[in-house]
């Protein structure tokens, strides 16, 4: 539920980085964050436990200029990706405008990006909305694996999976290499702006 | 689906905040909703920075906090308080989709706060509850 602030003309509106656990999620937020420095008006919030695995969420709002005089003020969230924390995932997805769904390249980790994929939908059905009806963009992380030797998945392979039915528009990436991170960004962030102009209209 | 408030109903809910929390002495006010959108922010002169990272925070910890109550078999928490040496916040659960936080020193009594925290909360009911999201 994006907000709309009709007294001081800005607009809230929330991306969410879902994918399974150790995909590049928080990587991504990270990377996006140096980068972005000087459109940040914070630091980035990142809730993790001992061993630095993401516990709630990873967190920071930027400006993105203006829409129909409008500020429009982005926040970026990740979820926990691992099985056990599906609760806290779902509490960040309440309201999302956009998503961007982080999957993993390395190929012993197919099954995980399917089924972090069915819990995205699943997890959006309790909202009762439709994955179809959200902006979303697909990121094939880890793409650099290949060169270190790990055995990666193919493109159509990824896309055979993941993207048969949705038809996102889809990156090859590397989040710790900056691989197409921010063009990523920039597609999320103007899908979602779009689709809220068409509902301003 | 999408909230669209008002200057008429931004500016009652400033009124109300102001009226009857900064004006007996909380430092700072927010209503945000439960997905961490901040609706309106007064305070008393004091500057917190980060508030949009504090809305964020903030509603995952009333989230993190109900979730606890179905736990014990409970169907809510409405009240949320952390106590600080210096600085305390309040948070109370509005209705289903916003939540008040306060943030004040030791100065103002707890129990006072609260006391005008519900007062604040039937005036925001009956601002919000008018006030449909647009689709």
């Amino acid at each position: 539920m994006a907000f709309i602030n009709l007294k001081e003309k800005i607009i809230q509106a929330k991306i969410v980085y879902y994918g399974p656990g150790r995909c590049g999620k928080t990587t991504n937020l990270e990377y996006i964050f140096s980068q972005c420095r000087g459109q940040v008006q914070s630091e980035m919030v990142s809730v993790k436990t001992d061993g630095d695995r993401t516990l709630f969420f990873d967190f920071f709002p930027f400006d993105m200029g203006k829409i129909n005089e409008y500020d429009v003020k982005i926040q970026l969230y990740t979820v926990p990706g691992q099985v056990k924390y599906n609760s806290t995932r779902r509490l960040v997805l309440k309201g999302v405008d956009g998503l961007v769904f982080v999957a993993d390249s390395a190929s012993d980790r197919r099954a995980s990006n399917v089924n972090s994929l069915e819990n995205l939908q699943e997890n959006l059905a309790l909202y009762g909305r439709d994955i179809c009806s959200i902006p979303l963009v697909m990121q094939y992380n880890k793409r650099d694996l290949a060169q270190q030797g790990t055995e990666v998945l193919e493109l159509e392979t990824l896309e055979e999976d993941l993207n048969r039915r949705l038809k996102a528009p889809f990156f090859e990436a590397s989040a710790v290499e900056g691989l197409n991170i921010v063009p990523t960004l920039k597609k999320i962030v103007s899908s979602t702006m779009a689709a809220l102009e068409e509902e301003l209209r | 689906m999408n909230l669209m408030l008002g200057q008429k109903e931004l500016d009652r809910i400033h009124h109300s905040l102001k009226k009857n929390l900064i004006d007996i002495g909380a430092q700072s006010s927010m209503l945000i909703d439960t997905a961490g959108n901040i609706i309106a922010v007064v305070n008393n002169g004091s500057d917190i920075r980060d508030v949009y990272s504090l809305a964020a925070l903030a509603a995952a910890n009333f989230g993190a906090m109900n979730s606890m109550a179905k736990i014990v078999g409970e169907d809510e928490f409405s009240l949320l308080f952390h106590k600080g040496r210096t600085e305390n916040i309040h948070l109370s659960k509005v209705n289903r989709d916003f939540l008040l936080i306060n943030i004040f020193t030791n100065q103002l009594s707890l129990g006072f706060l609260r006391m005008k925290v519900a007062e604040v909360i039937k005036d925001l009911l009956g601002i919000l509850v008018a006030k449909k999201p647009a689709n």
